[in-house]
């Protein structure tokens, strides 16, 4: 008798913890799947480097060693393509999500253009980026706008337009409107409907439209390649120098790589935090 | 406080006919209710008057001012909508100011005009809540406190109940109604909901098609519709209506329901004398239109049937007692102890009065 009110907590207990099991060694594998990479990218950038391709590999070396960072960084100025990269992909994106979230919003609310001109605008994006790369190439030199972070800028924001667009006018399109009628009859122009009211309610949206327009100016290469040299040159374009006709520069690769990673980690922990709070915001109806 | 006249109004959106000619004169402080069924064109008709929407036709003047493309923030209107539309991002108290903040006015005088809102609505605990921590009911109070907080010249309703629950509908209903008697604003009313309707309006406007259908005091509404469709649209239960003639007998009208051999006999100019025997009619009855017989005789303009009932539907203080008539069904309002059960005849006293006759083939009332 006694035993009962004992054990049945301890039976219930067992059966609210099963799943959990499974779960963790699920997202025990997942974890691995990802961290594995980052984690051998770590090792190779601390080792000497004849143990780069040594067999048995080498898990964690016995000298570790600075040296891949320094080369990597200031030799080969992967530095300097950070700095051009962080200024670039922000200001592109800030620029591609303020111009898109108008744009967005005047085709979502007053049908600019019609059917069709929404579409043209996505269109944009059908283009090879190889067609279009010659022509702004031959026009950035005849401006001066080679090899500057201004022309890789409006290059990147005119790029990833369309997507900031496109977004932005899916989550405006969900947006109930009669907030905005709300605030234009208590008082507001329709440029404060839009600042004080649309704006706030679509900030999700903005900050993932900015997370997607981020991420692609960080990782382009090809237009960087072609429109910038010794000056304006991004990240990704540093790591073709990694690549030589005599090997591989393994250490110096993943030391560079490691050290990007940190933009990446802390956008990402920002936007989630946003993203969050919009979710939350979003849940007022009903 | 304004009055609103509109004329000729028409507002299509590509091919659909929204509104398709509305005359309608608002007096100052008169509460009109807008009321149809969905897609009858009074939200449209609602928001035009609001500047939401543009006009594809005609004209609608505020306080004598034609209005036409005047934007919204300078016809002086406040709106209550029926999802509430509150700012999520704010508080409530930055909700109810926020007209006020837009129109620039001093922060202290915002402040002074909100807590005197918030009192009134008894939402003062909750002025420094976001949307989201409010209940539906205390949500409407705040649309309705960002409304009044403006004083402006009219007020307008886009369904405002019509998300909360029965109970808390009936408890707002009445708080609109007592606002609109405190403060005696112009204030005009959408509503798919007749009991809404009758009980708010001073003047019930019910459309139809983006037409106006008839208007007028709720009690000439429903005690005259013009047509079938007004007279099935407003009141619960809904009017019966039974296919019938029209007979003559000695000069006296009288409607033969089908499926009766003996015909109701109409009290004098009931309806037109023009109107000739054999003339397809139908004949609308409501509940209480139809009493038990009591034992003094019939009253002037009644008739006396026995009559079967087939369905007690009791609601507590009344029943309402479904019985057969010629061919077609009707409804009768009894006292609870009037009938005991289903299956019992009973002799019914319809008041013919009261009734309305309308013809069957235009569903006009005659």
């Amino acid at each position: 008798m006694t035993q009962t009110p004992a054990t049945r907590p301890g039976i219930r207990h067992r059966r609210r913890r099963r799943p959990s099991v499974g779960r963790f060694v699920f997202l025990g594998l997942f974890m691995f799947f990802v961290l594995a990479p980052i984690y051998w990218m770590f090792v190779t950038s601390i080792k000497p480097s004849d143990d780069y391709l040594a067999i048995p590999p080498v898990w964690f070396p016995a000298e570790p060693t600075t040296v891949h960072y320094t080369a990597a960084l200031f030799a080969y100025r992967g530095l300097q393509g950070i700095v051009n990269s962080l200024v670039v992909s922000l200001a592109a994106t800030v620029l591609s999500v303020a111009v898109g979230t108008a744009m967005a919003y005047s085709l979502a609310r007053f049908n600019t253009g019609g059917k069709h001109l929404s579409f043209w605008v996505l269109s944009q994006r059908f283009l090879p980026p190889i067609a279009v790369v010659l022509p702004i190439f031959l026009i950035y030199r005849s401006v001066g706008l080679h090899d500057t972070r201004l022309g890789l800028i409006i290059a990147y924001t005119v790029f990833t337009l369309p997507v900031s667009v496109w977004m932005m006018l899916a989550y405006f399109r969900s947006m109930p409107r009669s907030m905005e009628d709300a605030a234009l009859v208590d008082g507001c122009t329709q440029w404060q409907a839009f600042w004080q009211v649309a704006v706030p309610l679509a900030a999700p949206g903005i900050v993932a439209a900015a997370v997607f327009a981020f991420i692609a100016c960080w990782t382009e290469f090809f237009f960087a390649l072609v429109l910038t040299s010794r000056t304006a040159f991004t990240l990704p374009t540093v790591f073709r120098a990694f690549l030589g006709f005599q090997g591989a520069q393994y250490g110096e690769a993943s030391a560079l790589a490691i050290v990007s990673l940190a933009p990446s980690i802390a956008l990402g922990v920002l936007a989630q935090r946003h993203l969050v709070r919009g979710l939350t915001l979003g849940a007022v109806r009903g | 406080m304004a009055d609103v006249k509109i004329s000729g109004l028409h507002k299509r959106f590509g091919p659909f006919k929204a509104v398709q000619g509305i005359d309608l004169e608002i007096a100052d402080g008169e509460f009109t209710v807008l009321v149809g069924p969905s897609g009858c064109g009074k939200s449209t008709l609602l928001r035009t008057i609001a500047g939401l929407e543009g006009i594809s036709e005609g004209t609608i003047e505020i306080g004598g001012e034609v209005v036409n493309d005047m934007r919204p923030r300078d016809r002086d209107v406040a709106m209550v909508f029926q999802d509430y539309a509150l700012y999520p991002h704010l508080t409530v108290e930055r909700n109810i100011g926020f007209g006020l903040r837009a129109r620039k006015m001093p922060a202290d005088e915002i402040g002074r005009r909100v807590g005197r809102v918030a009192g009134m609505l008894g939402i003062t605990p909750l002025l420094g809540r976001y949307p989201r921590q409010l209940s539906g009911g205390q949500r409407q109070r705040v649309a309705i406190g960002r409304a009044i907080v403006r004083e402006p010249q009219i007020f307008l309703f886009d369904e405002p109940l019509s998300n909360l629950d029965a109970q808390l509908r009936d408890e707002m209903r009445g708080e609109i109604k007592r606002l609109h008697q405190d403060i005696a604003t112009t204030m005009i009313y959408v509503t798919h909901d007749q009991i809404e309707a009758m009980t708010l309006a001073d003047r019930i406007v019910l459309m139809r098609d983006g037409r106006i259908e008839q208007m007028g005091s709720p009690a000439e509404l429903f005690e005259r519709p013009v047509s079938r469709f007004v007279a099935g649209f407003l009141g619960s239960p809904r009017m019966s209506f039974l296919p019938g003639s029209v007979t003559r007998v000695d000069g006296k009208a009288g409607i033969l329901v089908d499926g009766r051999e003996v015909s109701l006999p109409l009290p004098a100019g009931r309806i037109p004398d023009a109107t000739e025997a054999g003339t397809r009619v139908l004949l609308g009855l409501r509940p209480e239109h139809v009493v038990r017989a009591r034992d003094e005789g019939a009253a002037t303009g009644s008739a006396r049937i026995d009559a079967t009932i087939e369905l007690l539907q009791p609601t507590g203080s009344r029943t309402f007692a479904t019985f057969r008539l010629g061919d077609a069904q009707a409804m009768a309002e009894l006292q609870a102890h009037d009938v005991g059960s289903a299956g019992e005849t009973i002799r019914l006293e319809i008041n013919l009065n009261r009734a309305s006759v309308f013809d069957a083939r235009t569903e006009r009332a005659l």
